[in-house]
């Protein structure tokens, strides 16, 4: 009987040691498991880094490209408005250009306009005195007329000085002669207001080649310092204009002094 | 009815005719012509005026005498002048001044200078 229970323990004892063994196993594979779980756990949070970094490394190439993108359009923004700023000053020199050549042309308007506003001699050289005063600003200068039986220049007008300090002088001679002779300007060394027979310009009056007469500036205005764009224009329109009504005049007041004659001549007759 | 009117008192037309060119460009005014001093006096004492534009040189009245009378009315000591002459000495200018002119321009003058100028005394009254 005892030998069956020895039996019976000892089988006991064996059963409990599969168990315990069982257990101990079993409380291993536990531990593996954990052990496994949080070695894949890792392995995906690796993974998954893996994968933010190829996404962060593609939003960053987007960026730069972005950033790059944008670089080239302030470059360009800043080209243009360095193209708008460049037409801006551009259009401001034209404003001024314009506004020059517009006073230019007022000038000009004006001068030609006066000069074909009268047949009276006298007004003629009066509004060509003016001219010279008021638009090219000269102090001291002299108008001369041809006569064309003598061929003799003589001053008709000045302004700075007396009528009667100014010499005529014949066509061809003298940079005065000279001037009206050959159809051009002549400019002079300056020589002084004193000296009346080399004015500072001298600008003929002709009538196609026909001459008429010249304008001789001795001396400019003080706050003048010298000729402009524009004075160049008005001696050109004087040349010209000026001549042109001062042969008008001068055709229209023999024309009458011929009309009066015959008129008188009828009137003798017919009384 | 013009917003400003300007008389000009100037005895050379020529000069007359451009200072009329150059201010026909401000806006709604109306510009009224005086061969002399004494004519600009009739004119300014009879009518309103916002702004004068007055010679130096000129005969029967010349220019610093008509600005020593506008000066001397009460009605007209505001009105702004400006002077446009040959004169370009200093002393000249600060004579001109000294009497009451507002600007002081010298010929040969520029349209827009003078347009410039007129612009600003017209704003500033």
């Amino acid at each position: 009987m005892s030998e069956k229970r020895d039996g019976l323990f000892a089988r006991a004892e064996e059963v409990l040691s599969v168990f315990r063994r069982g257990a101990e196993f079993t409380q291993e594979l536990l531990k593996e498991n954990e052990r496994l779980r949080r070695a894949v756990a890792e392995y995906q949070t690796q993974q998954l880094a893996a994968s933010d970094e190829h996404a962060w490394e593609k939003l960053r190439c987007e960026l730069i490209g972005r950033i790059q993108s944008l670089e080239g359009e302030r470059d360009d923004m800043l080209e243009r408005l360095r193209q708008i700023e460049g037409e801006n000053r551009h259009f401001a020199e034209r404003y001024l250009e314009i506004e020059e050549e517009n006073n230019n042309l007022a000038s000009l308007y004006v001068a030609s306009y006066q000069l074909h506003s009268t047949l009276d001699l006298s007004e003629v050289v009066q509004i060509v005195v003016e001219i010279v005063i008021n638009l090219v600003g000269a102090e001291i200068f002299a108008i001369y007329i041809l006569d064309e039986r003598t061929q003799v220049l003589s001053p008709v007008a000045s302004e700075g000085r007396e009528l009667g300090e100014f010499l005529p002088c014949a066509l061809g001679q003298g940079m005065i002669g000279a001037a009206v002779a050959t159809g051009e300007t002549q400019t002079g060394d300056a020589a002084g207001p004193d000296d009346v027979e080399r004015p500072l310009v001298c600008v003929p009056l002709r009538v196609q080649e026909r001459p008429i007469g010249a304008i001789a500036i001795h001396k400019l205005l003080q706050q003048k310092d010298g000729f402009s764009a524009l004075d160049h224009e008005l001696f050109t329109l004087l040349g010209g204009h000026a001549a042109t009504a001062v042969f008008a005049a001068r055709l229209y007041s023999q024309s009458e002094r011929k009309l009066n004659t015959i008129q008188g001549f009828i009137d003798l007759l017919t009384k | 009815m013009a917003r400003h009117r300007i008389l000009i008192v100037e005895d050379s037309p020529t000069m007359r005719q451009l200072l009329v060119f150059a201010l026909k460009r401000l806006k709604d005014v109306e510009i009224i012509e005086a061969q002399d001093g004494m004519d600009g006096l009739r004119k300014v004492s009879s009518d309103h005026f916002d702004l004068a534009l007055v010679d130096i040189n000129m005969p029967v009245m010349d220019g610093l005498k008509l600005i020593s009378l506008i000066r001397g009315e009460d009605n007209l000591k505001d009105m702004p002048i400006i002077v446009i002459t040959t004169e370009g000495a200093r002393e000249d200018r600060e004579r001109a001044l000294a009497l009451g002119a507002n600007e002081y321009l010298t010929k040969p003058i520029q349209a827009n200078k003078v347009l410039r100028v007129a612009q600003g005394l017209l704003k500033a009254e």
